[in-house]
């Protein structure tokens, strides 16, 4: 029976990418055993010998010396002549002969060890009484309950959220502060402590803090604005439809979150958590400039309503964004130097020769910035096409990790909200983000004449230390330029 | 230094240790059979696991080749109710305590956090952080004086603890405390540190100025230089320093000299900070080589017995091998599982709540 296995290039460092192969220690043909040396390679660390996982023959050798080759490519092939099918085999499903069968426990030190070292006082001979016979079965019994798969052929499966936390998650805290006079009057006055808004130092209630909640519990309201005033017209289904995180907690029933009639509590966790960090991260090491324009969308409006009627375009999805999205590369390609970052730690500026067009999508989950691998080098069509993708997958919340990666260079949209202009802050190590608002009909004078127009504002923030105004201004007016004139893209692009 | 097998096997007296195994009968010749049996057998369990871990199945590997005597002698020295505190890098301690390698390579793997259990093998989970072993120690045989477990005279209840750490580690600052601690309080605590020379790529030398088992001295605490190679040397000077420990006569330290034949761990690179001619020449003073010329001289190993260690030892590598590939990861839950000993309301919800929030995911589709 033929089975063939592939050796891969493991990760043979902590965190460790590629390798380059310095040495090939076998041929086609030779025989190996478990653990021989198959190949020898250098990586930024130390050169080292990767040893076979398998025994067989040698059918293959797929890599050659010199090569500089990625963590996970196979390396060799070997055919394991139908012996015991290996673990993380490249053919078979390792689950089920190996733990449990062939355990290391059968004889392990435990059962043996005291016969060739006997101790009547030493530890051996405890050794030989406990761990023995109960840990056979151990590691193979435990097993099935796994939630979160696990082998070296199969990838492990990714998980995402799929539902909005509920609210009960949240674990109870039944430690009110309070001095005992005043847990005494509340108690008197009939009031629940845990109904009481607390202002007194580190979270205690006062004294004050009870009486006004007696007051307004007999009616007496204090409260001036209540939180229903707010957000009269908020139902339990809106977060799924919202942009953010915010209403969408507030709007929920408020058992189980620490609230009172004044505020409600909720638990930083998750994107809203990632999202804070990545902005504060942002917004405290790039020194933010932003630059606005407002631009005559008029022809870009023009030529989105003709594509739309065209047939090339019947089943794709036109709209200013993605137009804007081209005018961007467009510009980028006349002022390549914006599509860099800042390189703290090698005190290096790192221009890219690519721009990966991260978009910002306002999900169920919260903010995210998926990006449009090379985006410059995409059709206005593809790149329709890619964006449309982006905003479906993102919506769905089934986003891969790796799409909001290596961006260079980031839109938002705000436009969508019916929004005129914003300050966007940079996505983490990008150096522009360009902000869309919403294109409206408004009057502009054009040889002296007031005419209604398409009329958007841009808005262009930039990472001061490596991009100066007049660089800033320069992209912000040469994007404008091509929505104003989208011709210019055909002389520029 | 304090020997009593050179390199070639040759045993010279020790008045004091000589005693110790005597009594004890730790340097019978089946016992010394078992410990060349050990060592061979831990010895091929760490080459085993540096394989795996060349294969992707671990994390790291923190490889103890060349310490088999230091650790394997001062295993069997303690007695069945010390309490000892480990490094990572203490697998012939934990083979001589009854604890499977596979245990060991579980953690490495991560996915688990220690495996075994403490009490019941009188022997503290693998700690990453170097130094604290000290503080624990001593704080533990603090408790053990409490429970008037020290210096009953009944060798068989009597308890001592053996804190356990490196060359590097004799410089952090908690060591120095726990001296002080240990020393006030008499507390029944030996350390015992295996100098192997290299603190990941620092040299000994640049760390101490004098032999490292001079520093406790300083404190009070006796101490003593043995050959970390030599298991009789280790056996001798660990049970007699337990034994004085739990006698009620305070602290010792000793120094354990040996080395580490292998990179500090399996992401680093030896090679690129010590020279290959230190390694040739520590590798002529191989603990398991030593013992089993020594008992060639006697007479008490034969060519059979020698092989039939070396076939275990393969069996035991590749049982490994099998059972680490294609391990599963344990259930998510069992995080929660040792964080008190008896129910605890706090720790009942956050498991509710961990459940709760595991359910609000579902599988997407394998693969990037």
């Amino acid at each position: 029976m033929t089975t063939l296995v592939l050796i891969t290039l493991t990760d043979p460092g902590e965190g460790l990418t590629e390798a380059e192969i310095i040495d090939i220690k076998v041929s086609v043909g030779d025989r190996i055993s478990i653990n021989d040396p198959v190949i020898e390679v250098e990586t930024a660390k130390s050169a080292v010998e990767l040893p076979s996982h398998v025994g067989g023959t040698v059918t293959r050798v797929l890599v050659a010396v010199g090569d500089e080759v990625p963590v996970g490519t196979p390396l060799i092939e070997v055919d394991t002549d139908g012996g015991p099918a290996p673990a993380g085999s490249a053919a078979d499903a390792p689950a089920a002969d190996a733990p449990t069968a062939d355990a290391p426990t059968a004889d392990a030190p435990a059962a043996d060890a005291p016969a060739s070292a006997p101790a009547p006082d030493g530890p051996s001979a405890a050794a030989s009484a406990s761990p023995a016979e109960p840990a056979p079965a151990a590691p193979a019994e435990e097993e099935p309950k796994n939630l979160v798969g696990y082998g070296s052929t199969e990838a492990p499966p990714r998980r995402r959220r799929r539902v909005q936390p509920a609210a009960d998650t949240q674990v109870p805290i039944d430690r009110i502060l309070a001095k005992p006079p005043v847990r005494k009057l509340a108690r008197d006055l009939g009031i629940a402590l845990a109904d009481v808004f607390a202002t007194g130092p580190d979270g205690t209630v006062t004294r004050e803090d009870v009486l006004a909640a007696q007051q307004r519990a007999i009616g007496g309201d204090t409260v001036s604005v209540h939180d229903g005033d707010y957000f009269p017209d908020e139902s339990p289904q809106a977060p799924e439809t919202l942009p953010g995180t915010m209403k969408s907690s507030l709007s929920q029933p408020f058992a189980g979150y620490t609230s009172d009639d004044r505020t409600t509590r909720v638990p930083i966790r998750s994107v809203r958590k990632r999202t804070a960090e990545a902005m504060v991260s942002s917004a405290f090491t790039a020194p933010h400039v932003t630059v606005f324009n407002e631009v005559d969308m008029t022809a870009t409006m023009d030529l989105v309503g003709r594509l739309r009627a065209s047939r090339e375009w019947a089943d794709v999805k036109i709209s200013p964004l993605v137009v804007v999205a081209k005018a961007l590369l467009v510009a980028i390609r006349r002022n390549p130097e914006v599509n860099a970052s800042w390189d703290e730690a090698s005190q290096e500026i790192v221009y890219k020769h690519f721009v990966n067009l991260g978009i910002a999508a306002a999900t169920p989950r919260g903010l995210i910035v998926p990006n449009i691998k090379d985006a410059h080098l995409l059709t206005l069509r593809e790149l329709a096409i890619g964006i449309n993708d982006l905003a479906k997958t993102a919506r769905a919340g089934r986003t891969p990790l790796s799409a909001t990666r290596e961006g260079t260079i980031t839109i938002t949209n705000f436009g969508v909200f019916g929004i005129d202009s914003g300050t966007p802050i940079l996505n983490p190590g990008e150096s522009v983000i360009l902000g869309m608002g919403a294109v409206k009909e408004k009057p502009r004078v054009i040889d002296g004449q007031i005419v209604p127009r398409q009329v958007a504002q841009l808005a262009a923030s930039f990472d001061h230390r490596l991009i100066d105004g007049a660089l800033g201004a320069e992209l912000l007016r040469d994007v404008s330029a091509v929505l104003e004139q989208p011709d210019l893209g055909l002389v520029w692009g | 230094m304090i020997q009593l097998l050179s390199a070639d096997g040759t045993r010279t007296p020790h008045e004091e240790f000589d005693e110790v195994l005597e009594a004890g009968g730790l340097a019978t010749p089946e016992r010394l059979r078992g410990y060349y049996r050990d060592m061979v057998m831990i010895r091929a369990a760490d080459l085993e696991a540096t394989s795996l871990q060349r294969q992707g199945q671990l994390g790291l590997w923190a490889s103890a080749l060349g310490q088999e005597a230091a650790q394997i002698g001062a295993g069997h020295a303690a007695r069945t109710q010390d309490y000892l505190v480990p490094t990572y890098r203490e697998h012939g301690i934990a083979w001589a305590r009854g604890i499977e390698p596979w245990r060991l390579l579980e953690m490495f793997r991560g996915i688990s956090h220690g495996g075994w259990d403490p009490h019941e093998l009188r022997t503290h989970p693998y700690m990453i952080v170097l130094g604290a072993q000290a503080p624990h120690a001593v704080g533990y045989g603090m408790g053990l004086q409490r429970d008037g477990a020290v210096g009953t005279g009944d060798l068989e209840r009597d308890t001592a603890v053996l804190a356990l750490f490196g060359d590097g580690a004799s410089s952090e600052g908690e060591v120095a405390e726990s001296f002080t601690f240990a020393a006030s309080f008499e507390a029944p605590v030996v350390f015992y540190s295996q100098n192997n020379q290299w603190a990941i790529s620092v040299p000994t030398s640049v760390q101490t100025r004098v032999p490292l088992a001079q520093r406790s001295r300083g404190w009070g605490i006796p101490s003593v230089r043995v050959d970390g190679n030599d298991v009789l040397a280790v056996l001798g000077a660990v049970r007699s320093g337990l034994d004085s420990a739990r006698a009620g006569e305070g602290p010792r330290f000793i120094e354990s000299l040996t080395y580490r034949m292998a990179a500090h761990t399996t992401s680093d690179d030896a090679s690129r900070y010590r020279p290959g001619s230190e390694e040739e020449e520590w590798a002529e003073k191989d603990p398991i080589l030593r013992l089993r010329r020594h008992l060639a001289g006697l007479d008490e190993i034969d060519e059979a017995y020698v092989a039939t260690c070396e076939e275990e030892a393969h069996d035991l590598a590749m049982q490994l091998h099998h059972h680490i590939h294609g391990m599963k990861d344990p259930d998510p839950m069992i995080v929660f599982d040792n964080v008190y000993s008896e129910p605890h309301p706090i720790v009942d919800a956050e498991r509710e709540a961990y459940v709760q929030y595991l359910s609000q995911f579902e599988d997407e589709e394998a693969g990037r």
